[in-house]
């Protein structure tokens, strides 16, 4: 990770944990890999909506999602290499800002997924400031788990489009799996909504 | 120079009162003069939301967030971002997703640009392959009732559907060398 190498490095399981034990009724959307195994493994919920594909995805869905529920928090938590592939999306969102979107990316440098290979994040990108070039509003770096349960608040109150790096230890956690049949995934986060099952 | 400042064409303002009677509130889309007039009628109207897109696959996925959240939205392309969009579209199936996009097409007749014929000719495999019901619009006087058909179909019967508008419904693209 880029000009931060002497920054903490914190425990993702516990980043995730606190991040939504903040924002408890956020609507979650979830990059695939890790972020979705985190988020899975801080209590299943029907407002997780996780992803087992569609790498780069993330935060449009998310995007698409909070425009729809201007009343709802919706947080996106996806690795750096997810990002990395929806970069684009981050000037998408820059030039909508709906206030009640958070994208929080946690950063180990690595593609965890597929062996611990290196990623952009450990290379030269820096993610804070290619989401505050892409005009997204606050963007902040949450180096402790203090900053992050400041940052579940800040998800939770709606008050302005977010972006957040927070650097995670590159290790490997024990991988807990969450549902993969999207139809379902899908139906019970709109049933939640009250909406119907389609 | 392609002239975009011609009158907008009846079928065109149809495909915007089709997708504004049908409750669509989001639209996402890369620009193409085919789409032009709809894009500016949407980014005028209160009730609606246009989202420029930096490449076509983000629009698959904001389509997909638009409809977990309960609303309808549709995305506006033309062929050449097709191709973008293929690995996005397994989240339609996988998720069930309605899905509804309206693609210019390009690259088959009366084509100046040869760069665009490559796509063109895989954008209906592609479509086929990744599970989109695929309408082709060839004539003006059939687009309102295609364009209508493929909205019942997405959000009616959860169908994923791509209208094609073909390149000779669209007109020849006027290229004028720059004096």
């Amino acid at each position: 990770m880029n000009s931060t190498s002497h920054e903490p490095m914190l425990d993702r399981r516990e980043v995730v944990r606190r991040l939504i034990a903040a924002s408890p009724d956020a609507l979650v959307v979830t990059g695939l890999g890790s972020a979705a195994y985190d988020v899975f493994a801080a209590g299943d919920r029907p407002e997780n909506f996780y992803l087992w594909g569609a790498m780069g995805g993330a935060a449009a869905i998310g995007l698409g999602l909070a425009l729809a529920q201007p009343s709802r928090s919706v947080l996106v938590v996806t690795g750096d290499g997810e990002q990395l592939m929806g970069i684009g999306a981050l000037a998408t969102i820059g030039a909508q800002q709906p206030d009640n979107l958070s994208i929080v990316v946690l950063d180990n440098g690595h593609f965890a997924e597929t062996g611990m290979q290196a990623s952009h994040t450990r290379l030269g990108t820096n993610l804070i400031e290619v989401a505050r070039a892409c005009g997204i509003r606050r963007c902040e770096a949450v180096i402790s788990l203090e900053a992050v349960d400041r940052l579940g608040e800040l998800a939770n109150a709606r008050e302005g489009c977010l972006f957040a790096r927070v650097p995670i230890a590159a290790d490997e956690v024990p991988r807990v799996l969450p549902p993969r049949d999207g139809t379902f995934l899908k139906n019970r986060l709109r049933e939640l909504l009250k909406l119907s099952p389609f | 120079m392609t002239d975009n400042t011609t009158a907008p064409t009846a079928w065109q303002q149809q495909i915007f009162d089709i997708l504004k009677r049908g409750g669509v509130r989001q639209v996402a889309y890369v620009p193409d003069a085919g789409h032009a007039h709809v894009i500016r009628l949407v980014h005028a109207d209160p009730e609606m939301r246009a989202i420029v897109l930096t490449t076509e696959e983000e629009g698959v996925a904001t389509c997909c967030g638009a409809w977990l959240g309960g609303e309808r939205s549709v995305l506006l392309m033309q062929s050449s971002g097709v191709g973008n969009c293929i690995n996005m579209m397994s989240l339609i199936q996988n998720c069930r997703f309605p899905f509804l996009t309206l693609i210019t097409m390009r690259g088959e007749f009366a084509e100046f640009n040869p760069w665009q014929v490559p796509m063109s000719r895989a954008t209906q495999p592609v479509l086929d392959a990744m599970g989109l019901t695929v309408m082709r619009v060839e004539r003006q006087e059939d687009v309102a009732d295609v364009v209508q058909a493929g909205l019942d179909a997405a959000f009616e019967s959860s169908e994923p559907i791509a209208v094609l508008l073909s390149q000779r419904l669209i007109g020849r693209k006027k290229w004028v060398a720059k004096p």
